[in-house]
């Protein structure tokens, strides 16, 4: 196995007095596809923002390539793509390699403009998401699913160890959200760390490596083969409610 | 007609003034308008006329050469900016009411300083509707000053800036200080608004913020053709309202912001027409292959 990339240690988070999350504990390994599944409400939106440091657990441990979280500096061996991707204003004049020359703006640092090499990568991040053609567009012309692939190129072009996608596929249909996954997967071959919220828990099992289940605690972390053989009854537990798990055979 | 402009200082003053406005108040403009911040350019216009108010009160009564209208007017226009911040973040589901709030406070206070110095005058009809003789070369001074700072700083943080407009929580979390190049934008609108009002007047100094921009965001492709565009629009309105303010004998707040109204109109016009065009060209070559 490769080498720990995101370890929690006995995690918990409280808002207040509620309590979000208790006692979380697992690791992600360099390579893995993980799948981040649970209700609404579960946790899964705090757990990330944990990751991202833009929350300090209440107690517990973070480390982020063995660095605890709230030292780690290196914001750009991590790429975000957030659920608020989908809801950004549509009307907003830039094209999309301005869209994806804002993935540098950190790794470049304050006073600095981009280089021909980033340039270069800016290409090379729009290709690899299958967009070239429309580099030169607005992005607000593009359809849902095709802004998303945007914001992957403009996670990818500051060549991150790991990337968060927080319910990328909201908002896209089914045809693009196949092709979406075959897009992950591609990236992840070329040993791309993922860790994906989602709701669609019969395409995430056919690609993730691992799933973690969040509802308050952690009801299941292991193979996707043992989270679809698991009880109708027990998924319901962990859910709070009845649950029908629609898987995708191919 | 341009060599009246040229000949006469006080024109020389305001023709320059146009000229720097017609880049900086565009250029900001267009991070204002995509951050969907157009009408707080309003209210915060508003509270510079009561710094405006204030600065002529303080001259008339104390003759003293530090409150001259301009700073005061800056001064005020920042506090209004801060203060404007704070309002947001206290009504964070009603971002909108800081605008009212602030707004009617500026032009509560403007009555009061006016009132308390018995009326202005003409002084105070230049400040609400611009004029084109109202510009001292101590206020160009200023005004170069003010237009040195907005482009540096944009040219620095540019991506900072960008980002921020485009996506504030994506922002924060690749480590932007957020808050602190807010604060920085907001200053600089402050800045512009304050440099604007010499020439088109407080009522209308938005409009230089905004119009340009609404009309090239219709026709650019991306953020800097939108720069590019807006300012060639803010420039063309502020050159010819000017000149045809000062031979029609207009305020140029009411000649520029004409203007930029017929260019709004024509470029949606003629973006429509184009696009009904492209629309029946397509559609014949759809024909032609079945």
């Amino acid at each position: 196995m490769g080498n720990t990339i995101v370890n929690m240690k006995n995690v918990s988070f409280h808002y207040g007095s509620r309590q979000a999350l208790s006692n979380i504990n697992f690791q992600i390994k360099q390579g893995d596809f993980t799948g981040l599944v649970g209700p609404n409400g579960g946790g899964k939106t705090t757990l990330i923002k944990l990751i991202l440091g833009l929350e300090k657990p209440t107690a517990g441990e973070i480390t982020i390539f063995d660095t605890p979280v709230q030292k780690y500096k290196q914001k750009s061996k991590i790429g975000y793509v957030s659920q608020k991707a989908n809801s950004f204003n549509r009307g907003f004049p830039a094209t999309v390699a301005e869209v994806v020359a804002m993935g540098l703006t950190a790794k470049l640092g304050y006073f600095k403009r981009l280089s021909k090499e980033d340039k270069r990568k800016i290409k090379q991040a729009i290709e690899q998401v299958g967009m070239a053609e429309y580099t030169h567009e607005n992005i607000g012309n593009l359809s849902g699913g095709q802004q998303q692939r945007i914001f992957i190129a403009r996670a990818l072009v500051s060549e991150p160890e790991l990337i968060i996608l927080d319910e990328p596929t909201v908002g896209v249909d089914a045809e693009n959200v196949e092709k979406f996954f075959d897009l992950l997967h591609e990236l992840n071959k070329q040993n791309i760390t993922l860790l994906l919220v989602t709701h669609d828990i019969g395409t995430m099992t056919q690609h993730a490596n691992q799933i973690v289940c969040l509802n308050k605690t952690l009801h299941f972390h292991g193979k996707p083969s043992s989270f679809q053989s698991l009880s109708k009854e027990q998924l319901s537990d962990y859910y709070g409610h009845p649950l029908n798990l629609v898987t995708h055979q191919h | 007609m341009l060599a009246n402009f040229l000949e006469y200082e006080f024109l020389r003053n305001t023709f320059f003034t146009g000229i720097i406005i017609g880049i900086i108040a565009p250029l900001l403009g267009t991070f204002v308008v995509v951050r969907r911040l157009s009408l707080l350019a309003d209210a915060l216009s508003h509270v510079t006329l009561a710094g405006i108010a204030f600065g002529l009160l303080m001259e008339k009564k104390t003759g003293s050469p530090f409150f001259t209208p301009f700073y005061s007017g800056v001064g005020f226009s920042v506090i209004g900016s801060v203060l404007i911040e704070r309002l947001r973040s206290v009504y964070k589901a009603f971002q909108e009411l800081s605008i009212p709030i602030i707004l009617s406070a500026g032009v509560g206070l403007s009555v009061i300083f006016i009132s308390l110095a018995n009326g202005f005058n003409t002084d105070l009809y230049n400040y609400l509707f611009g004029s084109v003789s109202a510009v001292s070369r101590q206020d160009l001074y200023s005004i170069i000053i003010i237009a040195v700072i907005v482009c540096v700083v944009i040219f620095l943080f540019y991506k900072e800036l960008f980002l921020l407009s485009f996506d504030e929580e994506h922002a924060n979390v690749t480590g932007i200080h957020g808050k602190a190049i807010h604060f920085i934008f907001i200053l600089l609108k402050a800045l512009v608004i304050a440099a604007s009002i010499r020439i088109v007047g407080v009522l209308l100094v938005s409009s230089l913020m905004t119009l340009p921009v609404a009309a090239s965001i219709r026709i650019a492709k991306g953020f800097k053709q939108t720069i590019i565009y807006a300012i060639i629009y803010g420039e063309t309105a502020v050159i010819l309202g000017l000149i045809s303010g000062y031979y029609l004998e207009i305020p140029p707040g009411g000649t520029i912001v004409m203007l930029l109204i017929i260019l709004l109109i024509l470029t949606i016009i003629s973006k429509n027409v184009t696009n009904r065009l492209k629309e029946r060209k397509h559609r014949a070559n759809n024909e032609v292959i079945e």
